[in-house]
């Protein structure tokens, strides 16, 4: 087995096995911290698909932004001194019902997965990830990349006119 | 490609060789935290005009070896409310954050742990995970000033990330690249061409200068602030927080602290070196330029850097954390604005 496979297999176990704390502990911090090697996972992976830029990206975003965000919604809006920070229990009915529904997911993507013909391309080094997805934003998706940008700027004058005193 | 890790051409690539490239920035941390915190003792009493540490070893050289045994000799204490795991894991993971930042410094022409093409944006990235370091570690403890610390810690970083980047920004720019080895070549050719006077180019740079000294001045008042050293350290201000974030560690733990510290102090160092100061390159052209001499050369101009920071935090006072929220928002981040437009500006014209 050579590195490559190693790291993914390490990168895969370190997601799945911490999205299972994130999704069966009971204590809404661990949980949220529990979601940075999720995301460091994921990074990990998009590495191994030579996609460097997405997987800094993800770092960037998801554990520098969002992440963050989590934990400090979580921080302020409970007490912020107490430990038992904890998630409600499940109710028998939506226990099953989420069961069911999950299993039957989890179905239909294995049964893709395994009736699908998949193309497995050579794996190529690509060296400028960057300048292509800049190249490509700025000229092939410009009006997706601005309509972002928009909604981001609404976001922003919006949060700002709800946090500004009356 | 031509190579960039000296290690790859002497192992070729297995399992050791990547544990020996992984490694090597360990042993230079290590050594140079224990330079680092002599440095600090030392300069510090200068400034204040005492003579420091005296008594371990000749003139005190000794004095952080006996730091760090007294560190590891003290009892690790875990408060009985705190979260376990948590508290345990944060000092580690910010350990990680500053460590890992390394992989991309290119320590000599011949030396970057990891020649990525998107370096500078990575160790932007990597530097959230002491952020959320820091918050684990104030949180899991069960203390007000822990966590109070800890916030303000996140907040400030988050900040000053801000101008800190445009700042890199407007030098990407100008080298339309982030890999911190292209960006430390371009820049060869004596100190002229470091882009803290404008980067390489004719005699129309000139009309640049102005604005790449001040994105060099705001990045380094911006690192100053994401590694928590004064003026900007109110997340561990003594005289309101007792020690902010980092309260309730003890022995090897606050070791950590101390050690990613001074770790991410190199960190920002090291960037302000490749992309302002010219990196590896020799500041007097061919002139006592190579791999080894880059070394020296990288070397020489970081810890310069560290020289700086803790000069400054033996000089100035602290800031007040309204002071600090309007200097990061109001006045670095549109500075740093204007700068980035006329660089861009000027790159359209190709001056430069």
């Amino acid at each position: 087995m050579d590195l490559t496979t190693l790291a993914f297999f390490f990168f895969a176990a370190l997601t799945l096995g911490f999205g299972a704390v994130v999704v069966l502990s009971r204590n809404i911090m661990h949980a949220a911290f529990s979601l940075l090697f999720t995301f460091f996972g994921v990074a990990g992976l998009y590495v191994l698909l030579h996609a460097d830029f997405l997987a800094i990206t993800q770092i960037m975003i998801y554990i520098g932004g969002i992440l963050v965000l989590i934990i400090f919604g979580v921080m302020l809006t409970t007490r912020i001194t107490g430990v038992d920070v904890k998630s409600g229990r499940t109710g028998k009915l939506q226990l099953g019902l989420t069961a069911a529904l999950s299993v039957a997911l989890a179905a239909v993507l294995v049964k893709i997965f395994l009736s699908t013909l998949w193309h497995i391309a050579p794996a190529a080094d690509v060296d400028a990830t960057a300048e292509l997805i800049g190249n490509a934003l700025l000229t092939k998706y410009l009006i997706a990349f601005e309509a972002a940008s928009i909604l981001l700027l609404v976001a922003i004058v919006g949060a700002a006119f709800i946090a500004r005193k009356k | 490609m031509e190579s960039t890790n000296f290690i790859w051409d002497l192992m070729g690539k297995n399992l050791w060789s990547v544990v020996a490239v992984i490694s090597l920035p360990l042993i230079f941390v290590l050594i140079y935290a224990l330079v680092a915190i002599l440095a600090e003792l030392k300069v510090s009493a200068w400034i204040q005009e005492r003579l420091g540490p005296m008594r371990t070893g000749p003139w005190g050289i000794l004095q952080p070896i006996a730091e760090v045994i007294k560190l590891l000799q003290k009892e690790d204490i875990t408060p009985t409310a705190a979260s376990k795991i948590l508290f345990n894991l944060a000092p580690y993971v910010i350990f990680t954050g500053a460590y890992a930042a390394f992989a991309v410094i290119p320590f000599s022409e011949a030396y970057a742990p990891a020649n990525i093409n998107v370096g500078l944006f990575y160790i932007f990235a990597v530097g959230s995970f002491s952020a959320i370091g820091i918050v684990m570690g104030g949180w899991a403890s069960n203390n007000k000033y822990s966590l109070m610390g800890a916030m303000r810690s996140v907040s400030q970083v988050i900040s000053y990330e801000i101008p800190a980047a445009v700042a890199v920004l407007a030098v990407v720019v100008l080298t339309s690249s982030m890999n911190m080895m292209e960006i430390s070549r371009m820049q060869e050719g004596g100190f002229w061409n470091w882009y803290i006077f404008g980067g390489p180019g004719g005699w129309t740079k000139i009309f640049m200068i102005p604005f790449t000294l001040t994105l060099a001045i705001i990045y380094f008042i911006a690192s100053l602030a994401e590694t928590n050293r004064l003026p900007f350290d109110i997340p561990e201000g003594e005289s309101e927080l007792v020690a902010g974030f980092h309260t309730e560690y003890s022995g090897m733990k606050f070791a950590m602290f101390f050690f990613a510290e001074y770790a991410n102090m190199f960190v920002v160092a090291a960037v302000v070196t490749t992309i302002f100061l010219g990196g590896w390159t020799s500041p007097f052209g061919s002139f006592l330029a190579g791999a080894g001499w880059g070394a020296f050369w990288f070397i020489l101009k970081s810890m310069f850097v560290v020289f700086l920071q803790i000069w400054i935090r033996w000089t100035l006072p602290r800031f007040r954390v309204d002071q600090l929220m309007y200097i990061g928002w109001k006045v670095l981040l549109p500075i740093s604005l204007v700068c980035f437009i006329a660089i861009s500006f000027f790159s359209l014209l190709n001056l430069g």
